[in-house]
Parts: C-alpha cells; sequence; structure tokens
C-alpha cells in the first residue's frame, strides 16, 4: 500500500466513510440504522472529548451537559425565539463555546480528582437547569423539536439522518486529525506527558486546555442539537450524569488518544445495550463484565492495545 | 552588560533555605558552570531562573529587565531554554516530535489554519520537521526520529532534551547535567554539542558532576554550597580556592589538575 494511504487522515478516513457505506447497505431496517445514528451522534463527542481527554490528560464529567445544552437550543430557540431550525445548532454551538470558554481558565486551572469534581458540577448545573426551567424546557417531561426543513423539504426520515450524521462525523474526524498534526495538537500532547517541559518551551498551558475544552463542547453542543432535531423530542436526561459517564467510558474503552478507537468505544458502548436486551435482565452485569474484561487485558483501549498485539504478531 | 543577572535571591520551602541571598551575573556568549555537591540547591537555582518556581525574596533580571516571578512560557519567548535533570519527556509522542515541540514559539498560531490544514500549516510541519532532523542528527539521533520516546534508553532521552532546548533557538540555554548517566563516549558528544553551541553565540549554563567537563569548557565558574556561593571565577581561579577544595573539590580538584 503506498504510504499517503496508511495516515488516519487519508487511509483511516477512506476506511470509515467505506464501513459507513456498508452499514447503510448492509442494515436490514430501520432499526440498525436507528443504531448506527446513535453512534454516530456520540461518536461525534467522542471524537471531541477524546482530544480533551485522551490527547490533552484533562477528564470531563459534564460533557453530557453541553450536549444538553445543544439539544435544547434546537428545542427551545425555534419554538420560544423564532430562530429557524436549521440555524438553531449554530446559535447552540456558538452559545455553548462562549459558555466553555468562560468557565474553562478556573475549571481548568484544577487537576485530577478536583477537576473531575468541578466539571461533574458544571454538568450537573446544566442538568438542574434545563430540568427546572420548565416554562422553556418543559421541565423533566422534556419538549417536542420543531422539524428540520431544507429548501422546505422537511428532514426527519432515517435515510436523511444517517447521510447527515455520517457526514458531520467524517468533518468532525478530518478536522480533529489536522488539529492532532499541527503545532497546537503537539502542544496539546505535550502538556499530558510534562505540563512543565511544554512551559519551558513556551507553550502556554492554560491557553491549550482551553482549546481543548471549548472545541470538545462544541462537537458535544453540535451532536446535542442533531439528536434533537433528529428524534423531535428532547429531555433532560440526555444531559445527565450517567450520559457523560457513557461519553467518558467510549474515549476508555475504545483508546484514549486514539480518534477511531473512540468512534470504536461510541459503536461497542451505544449499541451493545441493544444487542444484550435478549438477555433480558442479565443484559447490565454482561455489559459489566465486557468493560472489566476490555480493561484488564486491552488496558490501553480495544483498538490501540489491539494494533499492537498485531503489530507484535508481525515483527516477533 | 550580563545578560542574566542574579540579586540576592532567595526561597525556602517551609523550614529550609534552598537558595541563600544568591547574587551573581552571567556575561553573554560564555559558558558558565554553576558546581556543588548534591542537594547544593542547582537545580533549584534552575527552577528559579527559567521562573518554575518563585523566589521568596531578590529578584532577577535578563538583559537589564526584571522578569522575576514571570511564568515560564513568557521567559521562554526571551530566549530561555532549559533541560530538566529528572527527564522531562513527551513519552507519547516521537522522538522528532518531541524536537518539533521544543519550536513552539517559532510556529504559527492560526487555530482555524490548523484545523482546516490549510497548505502554509503542512509546509511549516515539514519545515518544523526538517529542523528538528538536524538537530537529532547533530545529537546523534537521527536514526530514532520517529520512534516513540517513552521506548528510548536513558542517554538518548538525555540527548534528546538538549535537541528540544536548541529547538528553541535559545538566547540562552541552561543544561542540568547533562551528561549524568552517560557512558564516555557519549559525555564525548555531548561536550562537542555543547562547545558548538557556544561557538555559535549562546549562552551556556551547565550544571554539571563530571569535573573533567566542567574545567575544560568553562569561562566561569560559580561554586554553590547549602545555597549559598561558595566561590566563583575561572577554572583556575576556583580549582585553586582552598574553600573549595576544603569543602568540595578535594580530591576531585587534584584529579583534574593533574589531567589538564
Ligand atoms: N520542591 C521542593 N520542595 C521541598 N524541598 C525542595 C524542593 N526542591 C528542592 N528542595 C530541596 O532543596 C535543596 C536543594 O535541592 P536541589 O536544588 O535539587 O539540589 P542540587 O540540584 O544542587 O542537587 C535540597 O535539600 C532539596 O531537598
Ligand atoms: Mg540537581
Amino acid at each position: 500500500m503506498p504510504a499517503w494511504l496508511m495516515q488516519p487522515r487519508t487511509g483511516g478516513l477512506l476506511l470509515l466513510a467505506a464501513i459507513m457505506v456498508l452499514v447503510y447497505l448492509a442494515a436490514p431496517n430501520n432499526f440498525y440504522l436507528d443504531v448506527a445514528i446513535q453512534i454516530g451522534l456520540n461518536a461525534i463527542v467522542v471524537v471531541g472529548l477524546n482530544l480533551l481527554i485522551g490527547y490533552a490528560g484533562q477528564i470531563s464529567l459534564g460533557h453530557a451537559g453541553f450536549f444538553g445544552l445543544g439539544a435544547y437550543a434546537s428545542a427551545v430557540l425555534p419554538a420560544h425565539f423564532g430562530v429557524p431550525p436549521l440555524a438553531a445548532p449554530v446559535v447552540g454551538m456558538l452559545s455553548v463555546g462562549l459558555l466553555a470558554f468562560l468557565v474553562a481558565r478556573p475549571i481548568l486551572r484544577l487537576k485530577g480528582h478536583y477537576l473531575a469534581m468541578a466539571t461533574l458540577g458544571l454538568g450537573i448545573l446544566v442538568f438542574m437547569l434545563l430540568t427546572n426551567e420548565s416554562q422553556l424546557t418543559g421541565g423533566p417531561d422534556g419538549m417536542a423539536v420543531e422539524r428540520l426543513r431544507i429548501f422546505g423539504e422537511r428532514i426527519s426520515g432515517k435515510d436523511w439522518w444517517y447521510l447527515i450524521t455520517a457526514a458531520m462525523l467524517l468533518l468532525s474526524v478530518w478536522l480533529t486529525l489536522n488539529l492532532i498534526d499541527s503545532p497546537t495538537g503537539r502542544a496539546l500532547r505535550a502538556l499530558h506527558d510534562s505540563q512543565i517541559a511544554a512551559q519551558v518551551a513556551g507553550v502556554d498551558v492554560a491557553r491549550f486546555k482551553v482549546i481543548a475544552f471549548v472545541y470538545s463542547a462544541m462537537l458535544a453542543s453540535l451532536a446535542g442539537s442533531m439528536s434533537a432535531l433528529y428524534s423531535g423530542f428532547v429531555t433532560p436526561d440526555k444531559a445527565g450524569f450517567i450520559h457523560s459517564i457513557e461519553l467518558v467510558i467510549m474515549v476508555v474503552l475504545g483508546g484514549m488518544g486514539s480518534t477511531f478507537g473512540g468512534i470504536l468505544g461510541a459503536a461497542v458502548l451505544t449499541s451493545l445495550p441493544q444487542f444484550l436486551t435478549v438477555f433480558a435482565e442479565y443484559e447490565h452485569m454482561i455489559l459489566g463484565a465486557i468493560l472489566m474484561a476490555v480493561m484488564i487485558f486491552l488496558r490501553r483501549g480495544i483498538l490501540p492495545s489491539t494494533l499492537d498485539l498485531l503489530a507484535r504478531r508481525r515483527t516477533g | 552588560m550580563s545578560q542574566l543577572a542574579v540579586e540576592h535571591l532567595s526561597i525556602d520551602f517551609g523550614g529550609l533555605r534552598a537558595i541563600d541571598k544568591l547574587s551573581f551575573e552571567i556575561a553573554p556568549g560564555t559558558i558558565h558552570s554553576i558546581i556543588g555537591p548534591n542537594g547544593a540547591g542547582k537545580t533549584t537555582l534552575f527552577n528559579l531562573i527559567t521562573g518554575i518556581y518563585t523566589p521568596s525574596e531578590g529578584c532577577i533580571l535578563l538583559d537589564g529587565e526584571e522578569v522575576t516571578g514571570l511564568p515560564p512560557h513568557l521567559l521562554a519567548r526571551r530566549g530561555m531554554c532549559r533541560t530538566f535533570q529528572n527527564l522531562q519527556i513527551f513519552e507519547r509522542m516521537s522522538a522528532v516530535e518531541n524536537v518539533m515541540l521544543g519550536r513552539h514559539l517559532h510556529e504559527s498560531k492560526n487555530l482555524l489554519g490548523h484545523l482546516l490544514r490549510l497548505p502554509g500549516v503542512v509546509e511549516e510541519n515539514r519545515r518544523s520537521r526538517a529542523k528538528s532532523m538536524e538537530l537529532l542528527e547533530l545529537v546523534g539521533l537521527g536514526e530514532q526520529a520517529d520512534a516513540p520516546a517513552g521506548a528510548l534508553p536513558y542517554g538518548a532521552l538525555k540527548r534528546l532534551e538538549i535537541a528540544r532546548a536548541l529547538a528553541g533557538q535559545p538566547k540562552m540555554l541552561l543544561l542540568d547535567e547533562p551528561a549524568a548517566g552517560c557512558n564516555a563516549v557519549e559525555t564525548q558528544e555531548i561536550d562537542a554539542v555543547i562547545q558548538t553551541v557556544a561557538g555559535q553565540g549562546v549562552t551556556v549554563v551547565l550544571v554539571e558532576h563530571d569535573m573533567h567537563l566542567v574545567m575544560n569548557i568553562s569561562n566561569h565558574i560559580l561554586v554553590l554550597d547549602y545555597g549559598r556561593k561558595l566561590a566563583e571565577g575561572t577554572a583556575e581561579e576556583v580549582r585553586q580556592n582552598p574553600e573549595v577544595i576544603a569543602a568540595y573539590l578535594g580530591q576531585q580538584a587534584e584529579e583534574a589538575a593533574a589531567h589538564a
């Protein structure tokens, strides 16, 4: 294979696109397409979150909050402020970006457990806000979302949303891979391994943490907005703690510091519960056992650990 | 005018005064060595000069301007680069990427350009890589450029740190025991690199235990003991200083004198 095809940005993206086409052609019915769309939406969040957690080494247990804000931007802005549904995700992303920018500096001065607690608190704050502002958000029951129209055409079918999600995921991956292989990406990866050495080389560590935080928050918001427009309904639990944890598990499971690994993690964790329902009440136990097994045997995450094994088999 | 001036500098860790009212100057374009027994405060002094620690008292002047309390990344902009005694390597990045990071201040900050991978960024990556490769060759690590830094042996990492520091195109380079743990051949390579760099007009501040290396290449030596200045001067002056011989050099100094 030519060298230029072995790069994540070329071969990796092409492979991802090919898998997307195959899944679309092979999906026996709409149920599978729906699962695939859910995977894609989570994957968009995970691609951004992996930049923050896996590459820059900064934990966040609150990113479902940004997802939720994006989702409610799609719901509330058209319903109460007359913003067209197509513009709502953009307004949502910009607002979430601004919010993330404002909280990032004080929060990201913290490290480890303290950072985890602070981001957790931020997520809970958003969840409470969405639950309690019931005149605007419909409270715990949620609210309906006006359907997206493009050139007068109502976008609601699974085929449409599969296409949109696939395109947005490819775009997010492309942008993120570009960033990782740039001076900004090197600064982010460097501060993960040695903050002091990065600073001494002139890296304004605070600035780059803010960049990763804002970028990942905006991708989460975008996915949230798309999710709301797709399902036609929003509830606060998509902004909740459990969803935040799920997103982090996807990153860790698939592979911290591996963009495609994170997507694999999103695919596994989103689809497993759907297919484990045949085990009825044992579903959660089996899911837990799988997670533990992966972390024990493939510690660096499914994709990086597997690639390592393959490489070692080939050379040794 | 001196390039770096330190005046009445002190720092306390709890009850311990690691640097005690220390004053000295470093002239531009010289190799300035700082020696002293373990725990004398050499690394602490480096951490103060590069902004990692804030002094309890005293001040630091760089090119005649006060820089006391400035954070490390702003001092880096004024041409200060350093290596670490206890390695600070970006282990998940390749060797050449470690050096490329050293060029951070000479690379673009255009975030949008980085996201969209504009042609300028591709060209910049290519140029950064080429310059970093040259530095890896200089320290003898050209072969290992694409190896993950975490997989390299200790001696290689010591030299990788030097290459990364040089990538910043420093006006002042601080090396904290660059030859510690290296074998004779590696030490000689490091010696040659230091001389090359100094020959290009870069001020080198060197902390090193290898007295042979220090005595051979230093224009000026500062001897520290318990955070205080014990003596300073040329290699010859320091070698003959009775206090230094009594307190520290002793056997080593006589050996070095015999060699010289
Ligand atoms: N961060 C710190 N906290 C507490 N004590 C420190 C710290 N850094 C250095 N010290 C103490 O300061 C003294 C000088 O240490 P150091 O500068 O590492 O010496 P050297 O580099 O000359 O061997 C030692 O007694 C050391 O234990
Ligand atoms: Mg030391």
